[in-house]
C-alpha cells in the first residue's frame, strides 16, 4: 500500500517537475493574484493588513482548482484511469498518492505567498509555528476534498466549469478556519488560532476520509 | 387540501395570530421561516438517504427520490435564508450575519445542494451521473452537520435564538399556527415529491425507451448487413 502511494504521488510530481506547469505557471498565477488584490484593494495598507489571511486563502483556493484540474487531467488523457485499475493498484492508494502530490504542490506555491504578503502587504508574523502548521493541515485538507471533487467530475464533458461551483462550498470550512489560525498568526486579531487549528485538523480528518471512502466507487463507475 | 391548508395558515399567520412585544409584525415570518427550514433538513436528509441506497443498492427508485428531495430542498433553503434575511434587517438591524454559524453552514449548504442540482444536469451516463450526484449528497449530508455542531461546540458564535418551540414561551395562537404551518408545509412537500418524483420517474422511462430503440435499429442494421454479406458470399 505505501509502496503503491509513494508510486502514485511521485509518478505526479515527476510530471509536474518535468513539465514544469508549476513552477512556470501556476506559481506566476498565485503571484498574481496577490497583487491583483492589491490594486482592487487601492494600495490601502491597514485594509490589506487586516484581510492578508482571507486574500492568502483565496489565493491558495483559485491555485488549488488549478492543480486539481491538472491533477485530474493527468488521468483523463489517454484512459489513464482505466490503466490504474487494471494496474491492480487500490483505489485508495491512488487518492492519497495523487492527494499528496497536489498537496506538495500546494505547499510550494503557498510558501511564494507567504513570501508575497511579507512583501507586498507588510505582513508581520507574529507565530510562525502556527503559521507553518496551519499551511500544512489546511493543505492536506485542501487536497483531499479536490483530489475527490476531481475524481468527480472526470467525466463530465464540462469539468472545468462544475469543479469549482464543488470545490469553493465544500472548503469554505476550511477557508473559515485557516483564515482565523492565519489571523492569530499575523497578530492582527486576537483569536484562539490553535483551535481553529484543532478544527481544521478535524477538517482534514472528514475530508481525507470521504475521500479514501468514495475514490474507488469514483474510479470504478464513472 | 394543500391549497386550503396554505390559504388558511396565510389567514392565522398574518391576521389572527397576535404580534409579539418586542418585534412587532416581523414576527409573523417565524411562520414561515421556521417551517421552511425544517423541511430543508428534511428534504436534504431524504436526499442523503436515497444517495446512500442509491450506493448501497442501485435502486432508480432511491435515486430518482434523491433527486427530487434536492430540487425541492434547496428551494426550500433558499425561502428559508430570504425570509430569514427579511426578518434580520428589523429584529438585529442586518439582513446578514457572517459571524453566525447557523446563516453561514445554511448558506454553504444551499450552495453544495446546487452543486448537486449541477452536477444531476451535466448530462451523461445515466448510473454514472446518480454515483457522481449521490457522492455530493453524501458529501454534503456529512459535512455540515458536522461543521455546524463543531463551530458551536469550539466557538459560540450565534445571534440566533433558540429553538422556539421547545422553550414553551410562545402564546397558544402562535405556537398553533407554527405547528399548522410546520403540518402544512409537510404536506405540500409530500405533494410535491410525489409530482417531482413522477417527472423523474417518466425520464427515466424515457430515456430507457430511447435506449431500447437504439439498441433495436442498431440490431437491425447488424442483422441487415449479416445477411446483405452472406447473400453476396453465396
Amino acid at each position: 500500500m505505501l509502496a503503491d502511494i509513494a508510486a502514485v504521488a511521485g509518478k505526479d510530481l515527476r510530471i509536474e517537475w518535468r513539465s514544469r506547469v508549476t513552477a512556470s505557471q501556476v506559481i506566476p498565477f498565485a503571484a498574481l493574484v496577490l497583487v491583483l488584490f492589491g490594486f482592487a484593494l487601492d494600495a490601502n495598507r491597514p485594509v490589506l493588513e487586516r484581510a492578508t489571511p482571507g486574500l492568502f486563502w483565496m489565493t491558495v483556493l483559485f491555485v488549488t482548482n488549478l492543480a486539481v484540474q491538472r491533477s485530474t487531467s493527468i488521468e483523463t488523457s489517454d484512459g489513464a484511469r482505466r490503466a490504474l485499475l487494471l494496474a491492480g493498484i487500490e483505489p485508495v492508494a491512488v487518492f492519497v498518492g495523487k492527494a499528496l502530490a497536489v498537496a506538495v504542490e500546494l505547499l510550494a506555491v503557498e510558501i511564494v505567498l507567504v513570501g508575497g504578503v511579507l512583501v507586498f502587504y507588510g505582513a508581520e508574523i507574529d507565530d510562525w509555528g502556527l503559521l507553518v502548521l496551519t499551511c500544512v493541515v489546511a493543505t492536506m485538507a485542501v487536497a483531499a476534498a479536490g483530489t475527490l471533487l476531481g475524481a468527480l467530475v472526470a467525466g463530465i464533458r464540462a469539468r472545468e466549469t462544475v469543479l469549482p461551483i464543488l470545490l469553493l462550498p465544500v472548503l469554505a470550512p476550511v477557508l473559515i478556519s485557516a483564515t482565523r489560525a492565519f489571523d492569530d498568526a499575523l497578530g492582527s486579531v486576537a483569536v484562539q488560532g490553535w483551535a481553529w487549528l484543532g478544527l481544521l485538523a478535524g477538517f482534514g480528518v472528514l475530508n481525507s476520509g470521504l475521500g479514501a471512502l468514495a475514490y474507488g466507487v469514483l474510479l470504478e463507475e464513472t | 387540501m394543500v391549497l386550503a391548508g396554505l390559504v388558511a395558515l396565510v389567514l392565522l399567520a398574518f391576521f389572527a395570530a397576535p404580534p409579539d412585544d418586542e418585534q412587532g409584525d416581523a414576527v409573523r415570518l417565524i411562520f414561515i421561516h421556521v417551517p421552511s427550514a425544517i423541511l430543508t433538513y428534511v428534504a436534504f436528509f431524504t436526499t442523503a438517504a436515497g444517495s446512500a441506497m442509491w450506493l448501497w443498492k442501485r435502486s432508480s427508485w432511491w435515486d430518482i427520490t434523491a433527486h427530487a428531495a434536492a430540487e425541492i430542498g434547496v428551494m426550500f433553503c433558499a425561502l428559508t435564508l430570504f425570509t430569514g434575511s427579511i426578518w434580520g434587517r428589523p429584529t438585529w438591524n442586518t439582513y446578514w450575519d457572517w459571524g453566525d454559524v447557523r446563516l453561514v453552514t445554511t448558506l454553504i449548504l444551499f450552495l453544495l445542494m446546487v452543486g448537486y442540482l449541477v452536477v444531476r444536469s451535466s448530462g451523461g451516463d445515466d448510473p454514472a451521473v446518480s454515483t457522481r450526484a449521490a457522492i455530493v449528497g453524501l458529501l454534503a449530508a456529512i459535512n455540515i452537520p458536522i461543521v455546524n455542531r463543531s463551530v458551536e461546540w469550539w466557538f459560540d458564535r450565534t445571534l440566533h435564538q433558540k429553538a422556539s418551540l421547545t422553550d414553551g414561551k410562545l402564546e397558544d395562537l402562535t405556537l398553533f399556527t407554527l405547528v399548522f404551518g410546520l403540518v402544512v408545509g409537510l404536506l405540500f412537500f409530500v405533494w410535491a415529491m410525489i409530482h417531482r418524483f413522477r417527472v423523474g420517474w417518466l425520464e427515466h422511462q424515457a430515456r430507457a425507451e430511447d435506449l431500447d430503440e437504439a439498441l433495436e435499429a442498431r440490431r437491425s442494421e447488424a442483422a441487415a448487413a449479416g445477411s446483405s454479406a452472406s447473400g453476396g458470399e453465396a
